[in-house]
Formats: C-alpha cells, structure tokens, sequence
C-alpha cells in the first residue's frame, strides 16, 4: 500500500509540475463551457417568421403588428395554405410560422378562448425553443392586457409544435454533452499520455524492473487522475448551473455515481489505449481522432442520434459517452432515477470491465 | 551470481546475441566492452527480465530470468542506458519515490549511498532535469542502489559524462564491489577496462574473449610499434599503402602499427617513411593496451 501511494504522490508532482497538463486539466473544460454556453445564442433579433392568418380580423392583425414590433421578429410573408408551411420551413429562411384559427377574434370575444399554432424550426433546437417562448410570452403580454381592457377572462391557446425536433431534445444538452466530452478527454487522453510518457522517457523500463506490480502501476495512474476528473466535473455541473441555469432534478448522488462510472470507463480506456501506443504522440493522435470526434459527433451531443443514418446509429451505440449523454439527460433535465437508466448503466459497467480486462492483459510486464 | 547459457537473441532479421554463455562470481566487476551495437543493452535487459531471449538460460542469483523473473526483480539495481529518472522531480523526491516503490526509506539504507548522495546532496532541491551529466549519473547510480540489491547492472554508465566523473564513478563501483555487490557493468570506453576485475569483449552479439584485463593484454604477442611525425594524415594513409602492413591505427598522438607476420623491424619501417619525407619521425615498440587487442580481434583474426 506504501508503494502504491508513493507512486501515486509522484503522479501528482508530474500533473502539478507540468503547466500544459494543467491547462488541459482545469483550463479547457472551462474555456469550453463558456465557449459553446455562449455560442449557443440566448436571445433573438430580427428572427423571419411566417403567418398564415386564416382569420384575418382585428384581433389577429393586432397580435401581428405587437409581435413584428418588438423587434424580435420580421414578417417574411404572409401564407395563404397549410401546405406553405412544410415548404417555407424547408427553404430555411423562415423560423417560425404562426397559425391563427379562423375567426379567432369572433372566437376570443364570444367564448374567452381561441387557439393560435406556433410552429418552430427545431432543427437548431435552442433557437426554436427560444423562439416559441418569445412568442407565447408576446401573446400572453397581449391577453393580460387585454383582460384589463374587456373584464372577462381571455385565454388564447397556444400550440406550440417544434418541426423536425418534436421532443426538443439537447436545448440543455451542452452540458451533459461538454461533460461527457471533457470527462472522456482528460481521463483517456491524459492517462494513456502519462504511460506512454514513462515508456518514451525510458522511467518504464526503471518502474518494470522494480517490485510494483502491473496492477499497482495502473491503478497509480488512474487514482490521481480519477480524483481530478470528479473535480471538474463538480466543476462543469457548477457552472453549467450557475452560468447557463441548467438545472440538476433528480438526484446529486446518483449523478455523481454514474459520473464516476464513466469517468472509470474513460480511464480504462486511455490505459488500454496506452498499451497499444508507444509515444505520447501516437497516444494523442488516438484520444483525440478515435475518443474526441466520435464523442461530439456521434454521441448525440450536437446532432441528435434519432436523425442519424441506422448505420452511423449503429456506430454511435458502441460509442460510450452516448449512453452517458442519455443517462445525464435523464437524471439533470427530467429527474429520473436509476430505474429509468439501469440499461445505459449496464452499458457503461460492461464497457469499464472490457477495457479493464484488455488493459490489464495487455499490459506487458516486460519490454517488448 | 549471474550465470548465462547459449543465449541468443534476434531482432528480425538482424542477431543480436549469438549463443553467449559465461559466468560472474558473487563480488566480482565484470566489464561488457564493446562498440556501440554489439548487443550489450540487449544482454543486460535480457538478464533484467526486460526482455526474452530466443535461446539459452540465464540467471541471477539462481533465479531463471523468465521463470523466476519476479524474484530478480527484488534483488537487482538497474541502471538503464539511457538516464531514466523523472526529470520533474527533485533529486530527494527521485529518491523517495524509488526507495518507496522497493520498499525502503532512504535513511534504511544511507550507509551504501552516502558516499555517491552527499556529492549531490547539496542539490537535492534540484530538479534531476537540471543536473549536470555527472550528478545525473551519480543521481541514477543512488536509485539503484536504495534498496542494498546483490547485482548491479549498469549501462554505459559513463557515457556522456565528463573524465573527472568518468574516474570518480568507477571508484564508487569499487567500493561497491567491496561490500560484496555483484556487478555487471558496460562500456564502449576501453581505458575503463582495466578496472574491472573482468572483461568481455563482445562485438556483432558475440564474445570473442573473456578474461581479466592483465591476461588479455598479456595473450597478445603481435610485435606493436607507435609511429609519429609531423604530418599524421599523410602518415596514415602512407602506412596504409605500405605492402607489408597489417593495420594502422591512430591511437592519440601515436599510430599503433602492426605488420604481417610481424616481419617489419622498426629500422625498416623508419627508412620506408623516410622515403616518404617525413619529418620529425618517431617510431619506437611499445606495450599493447586492451585497445589494441580489440583492434585485433574486431578485424577478425585470430590472436
């Protein structure tokens, strides 16, 4: 046990005594947040929407002429059937299209209640959240005044229809999606790197000579980094909530545990990673290329696994951080517990022991 | 103590070791000398469980190197070719590292390093990364030794350093020795040859003679002269074109000559160069160094 923290202690001279491991470590997951928090775009100007009026009554050109003037939205066109809207969205100009019901003034006046359809373009789905919300903030703006006016209660309904997104999945998805990336990027990168830095500066051949066992010289490795990984993501939750508002509904423990599973995972992988390079380099080469595109490519994280071709859903399946994306989306953004995500747990505890096993098989206790 | 049999070693296609086989005795100094290439790092880390030879047995301290690797492991100090400490580290912390991994403190086993350790104990806040070549080694030498090992095994440890440290580590390996420490240790400087007990010369993964320093020299009956004068350049390549020489070689100031069969006279030999007008002749017998009999046993012939 002695050698184990001896080793360990030395792992942590090499993390604190190298500034470019500690710029990967504490710098860039912060710089990352902020970076895709902030170009992820919280409010709108001038966004080009589309109305299709089939009332075209008093109230109806009132509601249109206090949506276009705050500033918020410009009217594209003004539609005349139910098929524009399909093609207006398609050809990516328009936003939005609004949908008043036919005698909606009639209606509103008469029973206190008429429906208006807000259809968002989706396929960039924070704005088309973002956009529905100005717009039934506008509307309900208009009906408490309105009430004011008249003394009845007014409602009007809006229906709020999300195109080519429906469940508006990843509008928060950024910060389980930079945790998965970040975690997956210092734990895999940064492990299999301090091994294949001991093996290009000839220390491994001193560590193999020496009574420490393949197990000790692992776990070693893992222990400082694995302390590390669980800070920034303390870290990442953190600002993610403070900065971005993301909330965290269900529970903090089980959040943290299946963290810690994950980040278990990604260090698994960079030891078995290790095994299979002989330089820092090649070490690199492969975290970055092999860990770090799939990851924000394939794990759902900026394009949504359900509108992937099946091949490349097949491929985003053995990729792990999408089992962790789905698992953080479920206990942060809807409060789920464990029996929701038991199936993406196993997943990810299957995966730790496979990397694991290679690993540690793989690990040679001699030179060659 | 170390005990090799028929090993052989390939990579590829090119031999290392060539069916090598000797043996050390418990408190001896054994010398591996030879060029660079000859197979001395592939030897020693074969003996340091580092790698597996193709064919043969080996062992240390009757632990067999592949079967038994674990137990050798306890009992050895290593010190690889190239200097392999953390440079990120201090000197104490480089220390303290090694001597926990084996299981002992510093102050355990202060009595076998103080002699190397206080030399560079001035600087133990220092930064191995930023140690000279000498106090690198030195720095090195006091890792291996943390843990009392039986065997030493130590490569070109000397190389790269300067001649003061060169003269200072060998006397360390000498009191090393006399507190009962095996230790196998190569070197492609040949001045350093006759201070080990033993030496084998080993060229292209073979050891072409085994012996002490003194017997070595003393097997070598060719009739040796040094040969100098006022253009060495001219001199060599004069030599070289003369019919009855052997081999020509520049050894510091002097070209060591040997003829075939010995049949040149040193009188012959200074009338041939004054022929070919060089001044300030000098050409005299001297005794043969271990250079000398490599130079011989590197171009392949026979003694």
């Amino acid at each position: 046990m002695k050698r184990f923290f001896g080793f360990v202690k030395k792992e942590f001279y090499h993390i604190f005594r190298d500034v470019r491991t500690m710029l990967i470590l504490f710098g860039i997951p912060i710089a990352q947040l902020l970076l895709f928090g902030t170009v992820i775009k919280n409010d709108i100007k001038d966004a080009e929407i589309a109305i299709y009026d089939q009332s075209k009554d008093e109230v109806t050109q009132e509601i249109t002429a206090k949506l276009l003037s705050s500033g918020y939205f410009i009217l594209d066109r003004n539609l005349e059937s139910i098929n524009d809207i399909e093609a207006i969205f398609k050809k990516g100009k328009v936003k939005e299209v609004i949908v008043f019901e036919s005698n909606f003034g009639r209606l509103l006046e008469k029973e206190g209640k008429a429906n208006v359809q807000i259809i968002a373009d989706a396929s960039d789905p924070n704005m088309g959240k973002l956009l529905a919300n100005y717009t039934t903030g506008i509307l309900n703006d208009y009906i408490t005044k309105k009430m004011g006016e008249m003394k009845v209660p007014l409602q009007i309904k809006p229906e709020v229809r999300m195109f080519y997104n429906e469940e508006l999945e990843s509008v928060y998805l950024f910060v389980p999606g930079i945790m998965a990336m970040i975690l997956m990027l210092i734990s895999a990168m940064m492990t299999s790197i301090s091994i294949t830095r001991e093996k290009e500066l000839g220390t491994m051949e001193i560590l193999l000579v020496s009574p420490l066992k393949p197990v000790q010289i692992i776990l070693g490795k893992v222990a400082p980094y694995l302390g590390l990984s669980i800070i920034n993501a303390f870290v990442i939750i953190l600002i993610g909530n403070l900065v971005f508002g993301v909330p965290i509904v269900g529970s903090t423990i089980l959040l943290m545990a299946e963290t810690i599973l994950f980040i278990m995972m990604a260090l698994c992988l960079g030891i078995m990673i290790s095994t299979a390079a002989k330089t820092q380099m090649v070490a690199m080469f492969i975290s970055l290329i092999a860990l770090m595109l799939p990851t924000i490519l394939l794990s759902g994280f900026i394009f949504p696994v359900e509108n992937m071709p099946m091949a490349l859903q097949w491929l985003s399946s053995i990729m792990p951080p999408r089992w962790f994306i789905v698992i953080l989306k479920n206990i942060m953004l809807k409060g789920t517990g464990l029996l929701y995500v038991w199936k993406e747990t196993l997943i990810l505890l299957a995966m730790t022991s496979v990397f694991t096993i290679v690993a540690v098989k793989k690990f040679k206790t001699r030179l060659e | 103590m170390i005990k090799v049999e028929n090993i052989s070693k390939s990579y590829d296609k090119v031999e290392a070791l060539k069916d090598i086989s000797f043996e050390v005795e418990k408190g001896e100094l054994l010398g591996l000398i030879g060029p660079d290439g000859a197979g001395k790092t592939t030897l020693m880390r074969i003996l340091m469980t580092l790698i597996l030879q193709d064919r043969g047995n080996a062992t240390m301290a009757g632990f067999d190197v592949v079967k038994s690797y674990k137990n050798i492991r306890l009992l050895v100090g290593y010190m690889p070719g190239r200097f392999s400490l953390y440079q990120d580290l201090s000197v104490e912390e480089n220390l303290n590292f090694f001597a926990t991994v084996f299981g002992t403190t510093i102050e355990e086993n202060y009595d076998l390093i103080k002699d190397i350790y206080s030399q560079i104990e001035p600087f133990k806040t220092r930064l191995a990364g930023r140690l000279s070549g000498g106090m690198k080694q030195k720095l090195a030498l006091s890792c291996a030794l943390i843990h009392k090992p039986e065997i030493l095994v130590l490569d070109e440890p000397t190389t790269g350093v300067d001649v003061v440290s060169r003269k200072e580590f060998w006397e360390m390996l000498k009191k090393l020795q006399q507190q009962g420490i095996t230790i196998l240790v190569s070197t492609p400087y040949m001045d350093e040859a006759s201070l080990c007990d033993r030496v084998a010369l080993i060229q292209k993964g073979q050891i072409m003679q085994i012996d002490s320093p003194s017997t070595i020299v003393e097997n070598y009956t060719r009739k040796l002269f040094a040969v100098r004068s006022g253009e060495m350049y001219r001199l060599i390549n004069d030599l070289r074109s003369f019919e009855k020489t052997d081999t020509a070689y520049a050894f510091g100031q002097y070209l060591h000559y040997t003829s075939k069969n010995d049949e040149v006279e040193a009188t012959e030999l200074e009338q041939y160069l004054l022929e070919k007008e060089h001044v300030q002749l000098q050409v005299f017998d001297i005794e043969p160094g271990i250079e000398d009999v490599f130079m011989e046993l590197m171009s392949g012939k026979e003694l």
